[in-house]
């Protein structure tokens, strides 16, 4: 305990650290499954074979691939930009699959209703679909965002900071609270970020908490009647 | 006016939903559509504002082939209502009645002045503006789909069995509605249903179809019930299992009861029949005038 609280500085700033590295990730594999999981749903045959092969991109080990990213790209091997390109990566295989169930799921009634009414294609999907396809989005994007999180961590093996750093020197100088340190701050910006989502849902799809409180209203209505 | 010029979809697995179709429907009348599910009269619908395009033949509207036009522009200019309303979840009641108007580049504010202008139009307390679609009745949300389809004050309303999914009470408040609001607008309409008392309520035109888009019989309500040349069309409307051949019957107040063939009560007489007609009651020839003068009858 007391090695947490003369180290907070350090820790505050391998929080930072650790942020910089997972957040790009998340914003980068949710930005890119929207694109491929509208291309894999258009593209009837060719869905099956996107959505299992990003799937499989999460197989990939993670540590050869921090390692193996600096040869294919020609960055150095303690270059951020390695492990975030990996987190994104490992994103995108959680993601495609989320956002191309998210995006087929908006039913055939509105998407009908909105052509109908005068939307142009382009129109319809960044208004209409892709709105409501925002909720089961956010669920994977949540799991995306405490995936990345936690998988930051490994990156400290090859001497890029974070949070992980914490349990590589703990282990090495053999301090037990750097590695309670760096599993709890982990746990507790996992939380936090996961927390910051939802209310950012809540502030960005208002219609779904009303829908939640639908069965009320509607008893409401009928004892009025 | 929209006219169908032997239009015909086929669809590539070889399903002929609509074949060698012709009708002319005439400016600012209703004119509906009623037949079965599977008969295409929900394609010949769609061919109107190009969601769907004929294989041959051709849809004019007002002599002007409709192949020709910018499909999102058309429809921006023909108001469309379906079953389960078709709103925009995601968008209160308000934004949804504006959304054609802001389609058809109105300002925000504008479009939402006309959103409200168009709830008292369609009997919809101003409210229920702030509301999201989930949080409507089924029948509050086909009134909102109504608006919606009005909103760009379209010449044309297209409406696929937009009063499908209510339960009959509102439905027959609904079909009121709109005749009261096509009375004063006087909107080109193409109804779609399956409902016969829907189709007699509200056509000035029925066109009764069988599988294919063949059409079975076309004319006025009046018409259909009284000629009774098409089997197909007899029992469609009920003809033949009695349920419009009315009897008239002295009722405990003094007033005549009205009843169908198989001695099924549909209402009350509230007024005399005109003395012309008052030794004619139980003819067939004035069982439009029965159904007419009694519009509480059976729904």
């Amino acid at each position: 305990m007391t090695w947490i609280l003369d180290n907070l500085p350090r820790i505050g700033e391998l929080t930072l650290a650790h942020l910089a590295l997972s957040l790009p990730a998340v914003i980068i594999a949710f930005v890119l499954s929207i694109p491929l999981a509208w291309g894999a749903n258009r593209v009837r045959v060719l869905r099956e074979p996107v959505l299992t092969g990003t799937g499989l991109l999460y197989a990939v080990p993670s540590l050869p691939l921090f390692i193996l990213l600096p040869a294919l790209i020609g960055t150095s091997v303690r270059d951020p930009l390695n492990v975030v390109i990996a987190l994104s990566i490992f994103g995108l295989a959680l993601m495609v699959r989320s956002a191309a169930e998210a995006l087929d799921a908006v039913t055939d009634d509105v998407r009908t209703s909105a052509t109908a009414i005068g939307f142009s294609g382009v129109g319809r999907f960044f208004t209409v679909e892709l709105p409501l396809a925002g909720p089961a989005l956010l669920a994977g994007v949540r799991v995306v965002c405490v995936s990345s999180i936690s998988l930051v961590s490994v990156s400290a093996v090859l001497g890029v900071s974070s949070l992980g750093s914490l349990f590589t020197d703990g282990f090495a100088r053999d301090i037990i609270g750097s590695i309670v340190a760096g599993i709890l701050m982990t746990v507790v910006l996992a939380l936090i970020c996961d927390l910051l989502l939802v209310l950012a849902g809540r502030m960005l799809m208002p219609w779904q908490q009303t829908r939640r409180r639908r069965p009320l209203l509607a008893r409401s209505r009928e004892v009025a009647a | 006016m929209i006219e169908f010029r032997q239009v015909t979809k086929t669809y590539p697995d070889g399903t002929a939903a609509v074949q060698d179709f012709s009708l002319t429907v005439p400016s600012h009348t209703t004119t509906v559509l009623l037949g079965s599910s599977g008969c295409g009269k929900t394609t010949l619908l769609r061919m109107v504002n190009r969601m769907v395009e004929p294989s041959t033949g051709a849809v004019l509207i007002d002599d002007e082939d409709v192949a020709q036009a910018e499909p999102v522009a058309l429809r921006r200019r023909i108001g469309y209502v379906m079953q389960h309303s078709g709103l925009l979840p995601h968008r209160r009641v308000i934004d949804n009645i504006a959304t054609v108007p802001r389609l058809n580049g109105a300002s925000r504010a504008d479009a939402r002045a006309r959103g409200y202008e168009l709830m008292e139009v369609v009997g919809l307390d101003a409210s229920l503006g702030v509301r999201y679609p989930g949080q409507l009745s089924g029948g509050q949300q086909q009134r909102v789909g109504v608006a919606r389809g009005l909103a760009s004050d379209p010449n044309i309303l297209l409406m696929d069995e937009p009063f499908g999914a209510v339960d009959p009470l509102v439905r027959v408040e609904l079909q009121r509605e709109l005749s009261r609001v096509q009375a004063e607008l006087k909107k080109t309409i193409i109804f779609v249903t399956h409902d016969i008392d829907e189709a007699l309520t509200l056509g000035d035109q029925i066109v009764v179809l069988k599988a294919g888009g063949e059409v079975a019989a076309a004319g006025t309500p009046a018409e259909l019930v009284q000629n009774q040349q098409d089997e197909f069309v007899s029992r469609f409307l009920g003809l033949d299992s009695g349920r419009r051949s009315l009897t008239a019957a002295t009722a405990d107040d003094g007033g005549w009861l009205i009843s169908d063939a198989q001695g099924r009560p549909l209402g009350l007489v509230d007024s005399q029949p005109e003395p012309a007609r008052s030794n004619g009651v139980r003819t067939s020839a004035d069982q439009t005038n029965a159904d007419q003068t009694n519009p509480s009858q059976h729904p």
